[in-house]
């Protein structure tokens, strides 16, 4: 039978801009979280109706003292210890929305949570710019992410196989599949763009300059609601992700993102 | 056997992120502390401010909005209630005696009374005030463009910034110099939304907002918005003001260009 195969899988492009991506969202959703701490509460619509958050993250007074309670349409739920109210023996115990642990800076400090925000908020424009403009130019869009239609129509087949663990092997593994597919061309053309736009969305100068953000998004308050909504989506897709290459052969993966080379098992037989 | 190891090597890796995490974490915490490290994040600054002001004209207006969609209740937020003992006295006799003083880089030097500054021209706006924090209230506010202030002062020409001196102490230390103040360029000065407002929501300015006078420049956030404007003082540079950053919370580490 067929013999195991090195191919090159990610061009150097994809290498590159797929790492400093790592390193950008991490440190913009950690900022990103600091700037949430500084009012815990999401709103719809273009102002803050402070009786109405859709979401809110706080400390509530009981008998034994003050708990942490997450409020989700109008819902209250106990979080105490990690959103709303949280800390160690250390520190002491706040009122604070997300823990300082997954904050940058570890402890109260909107402001330079703002300045590593806007600074790596340029690296992740100039970063998607680069990959979706190679992306585009070099065919990688079209050939490598869009599915066919013959693909899609077998999507169902692919979840199952997915749900089962089951892994491509042979010709199937030189592409990706068709959820992956999709699951790639929804982060890189919706999800991290709506994170761009929203985040414009929230400078006043930027609404001034373009009035039409805040009609396509509903306004501030909404646009900084979907801000959280896609940034929560896109932790969802790194955690997937992650969970997806430990077990679908961490080396390999890894190795092909760093030296683009990946190992194809030959189909038929199990290693 | 093997699942020993396997245990053994999965707790290796939890603690191997563990520490990596925590060196990173604290890392970015030192890094934040270093001068260089926010001399480069400043950068960003200086880059957003130049893309912003390429993108807006100087003519291009924060949104206005209707009578319906003023905020039920507007945060007062920083300094509600100042404790300086002038401002308390001016307040006690609803502001009469007041005087608003413009001086500086200016040829004609002005004190002007809360009635006088109403007898001006004045703009009336709804706008959405946004918190660096993340909130939004929108309120409605009349009061007189800062332009025909300069205007009527006459600015010379190496005036740059224009200097906003407040009555309120925030954390309340006693001393002038850590009272509140604020400045803008003169593109936001002479915008046509940048206005000394005394009413708020058709009634005068509480004191909770700013009275007797209060700045807006619509187009970037609230901590700009200086409350209590006592003096107005025309420079051609702010690096030798205070701390040097041109604002309260500027020299607290915000950043001078809030459009963002």
């Amino acid at each position: 039978m067929s013999e195991r195969e090195v191919i090159y899988r990610h061009s150097r492009a994809v290498r590159i801009t797929h790492w400093i991506n790592v390193l950008v969202l991490l440190v913009l959703l950690m900022s990103g979280l600091q700037i949430f701490n500084a009012h815990p509460a999401l709103y719809i619509g273009p102002k803050s109706d402070f009786d109405d958050p859709i979401l809110a993250m706080g400390a509530v007074q009981t008998e034994d003292g003050a708990k942490g309670v997450t409020t989700l349409f109008g819902h209250s739920f106990d979080t105490n210890g990690v959103f709303g109210l949280s800390g160690d023996a250390d520190s002491g115990y706040d009122e604070r929305g997300f823990p300082w642990s997954v904050t940058l800076p570890g402890h109260r400090d909107l402001a330079m949570g703002r300045r590593w925000h806007f600074f790596f908020a340029w690296f992740f424009l100039f970063n998607g710019l680069a990959y979706l403009l190679w992306s585009l130019g070099s065919g990688h869009l079209r050939r490598d992410l869009a599915p066919s239609g013959q693909e899609l129509k077998h999507i169902g087949a692919s979840i199952l196989e997915h749900a089962r663990l089951k892994f491509p092997k042979g010709e199937e593994a030189k592409r990706y599949n068709v959820l992956q597919k999709l699951t790639y061309l929804i982060v890189a053309l919706v999800l991290l763009p709506l994170m761009l736009i929203t985040g414009l969305a929230m400078s006043p100068g930027m609404d001034a300059a373009f009035p039409v953000l805040l009609d396509v998004l509903g306004g501030r308050q909404t646009a900084r609601t979907i801000h959280f909504i896609a940034a929560s989506g896109i932790v969802l897709f790194v955690v997937v992700h992650v969970v997806m290459v430990l077990i679908s052969g961490v080396w390999n993966n890894l190795r092909s993102m760093i030296t683009g080379r990946y190992v194809i098992e030959p189909a038929g037989e199990r290693p | 056997m093997s699942g020993a190891r396997g245990l053994h090597r999965r707790s290796f890796l939890a603690r191997g992120l563990a520490v990596a995490s925590t060196a990173l974490l604290g890392g970015c915490d030192e890094l934040s502390d270093q001068p260089w490290v926010q001399r480069v994040l400043d950068s960003a600054e200086t880059l957003t401010r130049v893309t912003q002001r390429a993108l807006l004209s100087p003519s291009s207006l924060a949104r206005e909005y209707s009578e319906a969609e003023l905020s039920k209740t507007f945060k007062a937020n920083g300094s509600t209630d100042p404790s300086d003992t002038d401002y308390k006295a001016h307040a006690a006799n609803g502001f009469a005696d007041w005087k608003l003083g413009i001086s500086g880089l200016v040829e004609q030097p002005l004190q002007l009374s809360l009635a006088e500054l109403r007898a001006m021209p004045s703009r009336t706006q709804i706008t959405r005030h946004d918190c660096v924090e993340g909130w939004s209230c929108i309120g409605k506010w009349k009061g007189v463009p800062l332009a025909a202030l300069l205007d009527r002062a006459r600015l010379k020409p190496n005036a740059r910034y224009i200097v906003f001196y407040c009555a309120d102490n925030l954390f309340d230390t006693g001393e002038d110099k850590d009272k509140y103040y604020e400045s803008i360029g003169l593109e936001d000065a002479y915008h046509p939304q940048t206005i000394l407002a005394y009413d708020m929501n058709d009634a005068t300015l509480p004191i909770p907002h700013g009275a007797p006078l209060r700045l807006r420049v619509e187009r970037q956030l609230g901590y700009k918005m200086a409350k209590y404007v006592m003096r107005i003082e025309a420079v051609e540079q702010i690096a030798d003001i205070r701390g040097g950053r041109g604002g309260f919370w500027e020299d607290l580490g915000y950043e001078w260009y809030a459009g963002i």
